[in-house]
């Protein structure tokens, strides 16, 4: 526990403290916000219509996902419990976008609560609750500042008005390492996957777009079109660094526990986890394959049963552009709140080097996101599966 | 006086009652839907369709027979070690434990109050490749110098093994308690050596627990699929892990399903050749 703390203390960087909470509105700059009509058509269609805000706010999200500061408080929850007067109930519970899927569909698919108010899901795997009919949709009017939404997150195609998700963050998929047990940067697929003096010190992601998607694109395939031809091509070649004892582990968010203690040297991994992990490890190293690497976004969801009004008011509060750029200060993800960069730099004006906040162009020219539709097919699912060993 | 003897032949029947409904309503009934579901096909998405299909067994078995097999394998070394462990542990509380008898077993357990998933999570820890016991073993020469004990088989067997420790020793102790060491004596005065009178009296004697301890500690453990995905890699992976993948991750419930029942069915079979082979009449004690 000691060692999380450290990390806190060191990641704190001032801009908490100084952060006075001003909600909501004043949605000063930018134009080209979601418009309206969106709200009057389908927010209304279902969901509770009910104004007042629960006692308790249930909130599922990733481990190392919200500012921490040092005395181990989240500050911007606290700062709406005492703003709002609820108690948020805030659960680290999501390792994996599958596994936790495979634990919420069963109330779920019976029409069951799962207990939670908001969670927060990668892309593909929220268009597939979202198409299961598990999810509340939003109410547009208790988050007049979904005005500040990034123009380019606005009308992702499985969810084209923001009806039902609101982003939390996007971030990139790398290659994470320690320099110093590797011997030097690692920018190569082929060397993670076939290098011996890597063996055995590898591990993966469980998430296919990522893993699958980061090898095709060093076979020079395209991951935002999948042809089965190009799939099965990536995943014989994981096949292959599987059954040579290259590849240790598949993982969800728990790389994070096994690339500090030297058990990975070379992880597939997500940008801004890294970057929190240097506090404690200043060797570890994160860097995009030459080949390219994988972009996405994690959204806000209300399950089914989840109090809206609640939940809307919350999405509301992390979408002003100042309580966005204290959490962002924190966990190093690209924020999807317009202004929030603004604030970062007028506090922290260090952060403005840091790319996995700020991704230079060249980055964001080497970055895809993985094929929706093959990301939901049993098909494809399957063969990902056969190769992580089940 | 009818009335009165109605009801105590209706006792035995009201004492059961409570424990046979139990079974129906959490054993027979999901059992009946887990096979039901093993023969639809179709997707979470599409809805699932009752269809016969057998294939959904034919295929699993072909599939994943290697993780049958090592699922087995596993699980029968780790029966086979912890027995090796527990005996002697359960005979020595047994019979010198005394006073300290309870605080011996209460030592036994005491692992069960920390959860599962914490304690094998802490065997990542303590097999850490640059962790103090591989570090030892390297400096000893046990252990080559770009080997590792996480994420080997070695490490999953043994993590089994611990795990489901306390289930072979319990009973093992409960048998070996109940000797009347008087037969034992007897058998010693009959001019049977020490090692004689053990095998000879001692150990069929046991022969309930540890028909008992065995099958406690195996079947859970061929159906484990925490140690594999923790200690191991997937080339460690048993069939567990399969369904597990099959159940939430491809949610494809029918082949998940048919999974369950053909690994249940291979421990059933099992077990009934097991126990013919010790003698039946000998394991009710």
């Amino acid at each position: 526990m000691t060692d999380r703390i450290t990390r806190r203390e060191l990641m704190r960087r001032g801009a908490l403290g100084g952060a006075a909470v001003s909600l909501p509105s004043l949605l000063a700059a930018c134009g080209g916000g979601i418009k309206s009509s969106a709200q009057t058509t389908t927010a209304g269609a279902g969901a509770k219509k009910d104004r007042s805000l629960s006692s308790v706010f249930r909130f599922s999200n990733w481990p190392e996902y919200i500012d921490v500061d040092k005395d181990g408080n989240r500050p911007t929850l606290d700062q709406f419990e005492k703003k709002f007067n609820v108690k948020v109930k805030y659960i680290e519970d999501i390792n994996d976008n599958d596994q936790y899927f495979g634990k919420i569909q069963g109330p779920l698919s019976h029409g069951q609560s799962i207990d939670r108010d908001l969670m927060v899901l990668t892309d593909s795997t929220a268009a597939r609750v979202k198409d299961l009919g598990w999810l509340e949709p939003l109410d547009k009017s208790a988050i007049p500042n979904i005005v500040n939404l990034q123009d380019a997150l606005q009308h992702p195609d499985w969810d084209p008005n923001r009806d039902y998700s609101l982003p939390w963050q996007s971030g990139m998929t790398g290659i994470g390492y320690d320099p110093k047990r590797t011997g030097g940067p690692i920018t190569s697929v082929d060397q993670v996957l076939t290098d011996k003096k890597l063996k055995g010190k590898v591990t993966l992601l469980t998430e296919m777009g990522d893993t699958v998607g980061i090898v095709m694109q060093a076979q020079g395939n395209d991951p935002a079109k999948v042809t089965p031809e190009a799939f099965d091509k990536a995943i014989s070649a994981i096949q292959d660094a599987v059954d040579s004892g290259q590849v240790r582990q598949f993982t969800g968010n728990d790389y994070i526990q096994l690339l500090p203690k030297g058990d990975a040297w070379v992880s597939f991994s997500w940008s801004g986890d890294i970057v929190q992990l240097q506090a404690d490890n200043p060797n570890l190293r994160w860097n995009l394959p030459e080949t390219g690497g994988m972009i996405w976004t994690d959204n806000m969801l209300i399950p089914k049963k989840g109090d809206v009004y609640t939940a809307c008011t919350f999405m509301n509060y992390v979408y002003d552009p100042k309580v966005a750029a204290q959490i962002e200060d924190w966990v190093n993800y690209i924020c999807p709140v317009k202004g929030a960069n603004e604030v970062l730099l007028k506090q922290d004006p260090g952060v403005a080097k840091n790319e996995l906040i700020f991704p230079t162009d060249e980055m964001l020219g080497k970055v895809k996101i993985f094929d929706a539709k093959v990301s939901n097919d049993p098909d494809y699912k399957e063969k990902f599966q056969a190769v992580v060993g089940a | 006086m009818e009335l009165a003897q109605d009801r105590r032949r209706l006792a035995p029947y009201l004492l059961l009652a409570p424990g046979l409904a139990w079974l129906a309503v959490f054993f027979l009934v999901p059992m009946f839907y887990l096979g039901y579901t093993s023969l639809q096909e179709g997707s979470l998405e599409l809805g699932y369709t009752f269809q016969w299909a057998w294939s959904n067994y034919t295929d699993s078995i072909s599939t994943y027979r290697d993780q049958f097999l090592r699922s087995l394998e596993y699980a029968g070394l780790a029966t086979l070690i912890a027995f090796v462990v527990s005996y002697p542990l359960a005979y020595w509380i047994a019979f010198r434990g005394g006073r300290w008898k309870n605080l011996l077993l209460l030592l036994v357990i005491a692992p069960f109050f920390v959860t599962y998933l914490i304690r094998t999570l802490a065997w990542e820890s303590i097999l850490a490749d640059e962790g103090f016991v591989a570090n030892l073993l390297r400096h000893l020469h046990l252990l080559s110098a770009n080997g590792r004990l996480l994420a080997t088989s070695v490490a999953v067997v043994a993590g089994i093994t611990y795990n489901f420790l306390p289930f072979m020793v319990l009973p093992l102790y409960v048998s070996l308690e109940q000797i009347d060491t008087g037969l034992i004596e007897a058998a010693q005065d009959l001019y049977a050596s020490k090692l004689r009178a053990f095998l000879r009296v001692t150990l069929p004697l046991s022969l309930p627990g540890i028909f008992a301890g065995t099958l406690l500690t195996f079947i859970p453990a061929a159906g484990d699929f925490v140690n594999a995905q923790l200690l191991g890699t997937p080339r460690q992976y048993m069939i567990g892990n399969v369904i597990q993948s099959k159940f939430l991750v491809i949610t494809d419930y029918p082949v998940a399903a048919a999974l369950s029942f053909v690994l249940m069915a291979a421990i059933l079979v099992g077990v009934a050749a097991y126990a013919r082979a010790l003698g039946t009449e000998k394991l009710t004690g």
